[in-house]
């Protein structure tokens, strides 16, 4: 039982990183209705600027988090001007390709500037563990730090979005681009803004990633984006409480598959779930069904 | 003489490129012009070639977005594999690969059609993410999957070599994660084009016949197709089941090029599924000549980037967004049209006042 309920808990925990992952890629798809294939290697860059902040310059934990938002924010507002801009109103797939090239590019000057081995980063949160059940389950300061990082992250996003103007003009895109446009709102600029809010997330996710597994390399968010994409599929690309939902879900999966099933196998048994989860809802859990019109 | 018509020329254009783009490596390789490195690129380039063909049936022809190509090549490559090491062991090397060839491509093509069940009910990108997922599942099961053989037959685990329990003088074929090795190299560049010319053959006599045109009517329009009588899933399957037999043929190729197999991500994943994209959308959607093309130069280019070491890749990924950005931009596509009206401008300018 003991250890049925840590399993679930680093689950929980795993799940609320792919969350905070998965919420970048959902707005990014809501808004723009693209793939960002690059979102994966913005939280490695995020991992290696709070390494070199704090592990190398030695700055204190907070600053090395703000100093990676803010890398990370400026990133990806940049990459959405060069690369993704231009493209707007050519075929998805072309934007496909090109956010391909730059994850390429990310992970590529990652491996020039940082070298290949592996780093090992230093946890930044320092808080104690606490014990349950005499001492058989152990919640470690990571674990509660990453759930606590997404509960407020996902409660400041949703008064974000429906309390503020710019949260608004974020709806108003998604759903209608033109009659947006017509509204007076400023589309280029609201889809930089969720780039940025994106990335920041992004960079949050990958201090809380590299916390909880302690290692960093350039491939480092290739993975977790693949599967922070899944989580967002499965919840419904482009709804924030699916991504939550989904993110959690694909992390609690996630760990019992590889604590009761098979530690190789758990990444086909994720994916598993993930076609059986279409095949019963094919736009995923809280995904919108759009009525098809002749 | 019957005249030709305008899409026999272009294939004949098409099928005529691949011959000289044979006899000029054959010639550069026979005359001793040609590095190692290029040598050792001959038969990639042929199973890519072959990947980006039959991946365009689907893409292109069927207007879905795959992104588990990689998942089919993993099915024939062990497929061809399996046969390599027990039945084809002492078959001369031609015949071996012919019938592995043929092997792989009827069971990648079995695994294309349960797949497709699933998968074809689905739309846009959640049918791209649930070709991603099958090819990661294919990749990770055949990376656990323990297989053995003696005189009782097959035997399967996903614990360990041992817990096979083989009777004596029975041999391990897959050793998890290790792979099949002992594999006979028995992939030349030759059979490589063939099979090239195979694929170029099947897919585009598929395009244009009856059931290729069926298949395109129903990407440009589902409802309209649908309503004069045309089979939805019918032909969305037959696009998805060839292209999967295709892409097993090409693993099988991929499997007899080298000694030892195993399934990585990087061989296998949806990385290679993506390079395989890759080539398709920048030879242009649909246009099988486009992918040829693209497939030899995207091979090529990173070799050719070698002595730029460490910046190769990254250079590597510049080239592919610039390419991107100036090939599909809005605002580039509009500044090419003005430029080639100005020219024709010029053109004309010219022929009048020569005519005055």
């Amino acid at each position: 039982m003991a250890s049925f309920f840590s399993y679930l808990i680093n689950g929980i925990s795993l799940g609320s990183i792919y969350a905070i992952i998965a919420l970048g890629y959902t707005m990014v798809y809501g808004i723009a209705k693209m793939l960002n294939f690059a979102h994966g290697d913005i939280i490695m860059v995020g991992g290696f600027t709070v390494f070199i902040a704090c592990s190398q310059m030695g700055l204190p934990p907070m600053v090395g988090v703000l100093l990676s938002v803010v890398v990370c924010t400026l990133l990806g507002v940049t990459i959405e001007r060069i690369a993704y801009k231009p493209l707007r109103g050519a075929s998805p797939l072309s934007v496909l390709i090109t956010a391909i090239g730059v994850s390429y590019f990310l992970q590529n000057a990652a491996l020039i500037i940082f070298g290949a081995d592996t780093k090992s980063f230093r946890s930044v949160i320092n808080i104690p563990p606490v014990s349950f059940m005499n001492g058989q389950v152990n919640i470690s300061g990571e674990t509660m730090v990453t759930i606590a990082a997404c509960i407020v992250i996902m409660i400041t996003l949703t008064l974000f979005i429906n309390k503020t103007k710019a949260g608004q003009a974020m709806l108003a895109v998604s759903e209608d681009k033109g009659a947006a446009t017509l509204m007076g709102i400023n589309v280029n600029k609201t889809i930089a803004v969720t780039f940025a809010i994106g990335s920041a997330l992004a960079a949050i996710a990958g201090v809380l990633l590299c916390s909880a597994y302690p290692v960093l390399s350039s491939t480092t968010g290739a993975m977790p984006g693949i599967k922070a994409f899944v989580a967002a599929v499965f919840g419904g690309i482009g709804s924030i409480p699916g991504a939550m939902i989904g993110g959690i879900l694909l992390g609690v999966i996630e760990n019992f598959a590889k604590a009761y099933i098979s530690s190789q196998l758990s990444d086909a048994i994720v994916f598993g779930v993930l076609i059986l989860v279409l095949l019963i809802k094919p736009t995923g859990i809280m995904g919108k069904v759009i009525q098809e019109k002749v | 003489m019957k005249k030709m018509s305008k899409k026999n020329k272009t294939n004949l254009i098409t099928y005529g490129m691949v011959l000289v783009f044979y006899l000029i490596m054959q010639g550069l390789m026979m005359s001793g012009h040609m590095s190692s490195l290029m040598k050792g690129l001959m038969v990639p380039l042929c199973y890519y070639m072959i990947l980006a063909v039959s991946l365009n049936i689907v893409v292109g022809a069927s207007g879905e977005l795959s992104l588990g190509h990689a998942g089919f090549m993993c099915i024939g490559a062990f497929t061809g594999a399996i046969f390599a090491v027990t039945g084809g062991k002492n078959l001369p090397p031609m015949l071996e690969i012919v019938i592995a060839i043929i092997l792989g491509a009827l069971v990648a093509a079995v695994f294309g059609f349960l797949i497709g069940i699933p998968v074809l009910r689905l739309k846009g990108d959640y049918l791209a993410i649930v070709t991603l997922a099958f090819g990661e599942i294919i990749k990770n099961v055949v990376s656990a999957v323990f297989v053995g053989l003696d005189s009782a037959g097959f035997h399967f685990s996903l614990k360990d070599s041992m817990s096979l329990n083989l009777l004596e003088g029975g041999e391990v074929i897959i050793n998890g994660p290790q792979g099949i090795t002992g594999l006979p190299r028995n992939a030349t560049f030759t059979i490589g084009i063939i099979l090239v010319f195979i694929a170029l053959f099947i897919s585009l006599n598929l395009l244009n016949s009856r059931h290729g045109r069926a298949i395109m009517a129903i990407r440009d329009n589902r409802i309209a197709a649908e309503s004069i009588g045309l089979s939805v899933s019918k032909y969305k399957m037959m696009a998805f089941v060839i292209s999967a037999a295709l892409a097993g043929a090409a693993g099988v190729l991929y499997s007899h090029n080298l000694s030892t197999i195993q399934a990585t991500s990087k061989n296998f994943g949806y990385n290679q599924s993506i390079m395989i994209l890759v080539f398709v959308v920048l030879g242009g959607i649909g246009n099988i000549r486009g992918s040829l093309i693209a497939a030899v130069v995207l091979t090529i280019l990173p070799e050719k980037l070698r002595f730029l070491s460490d910046y190769r890749m990254l250079i590597y990924a510049i080239v592919l967004i610039a390419i991107m950005l100036l090939n599909s931009a809005p605002k580039a596509v509009q500044w090419r049209s003005q430029m080639l009206d100005r020219l024709h401008a010029k053109k004309k300018v010219k022929e009048i006042s020569k005519n005055e």
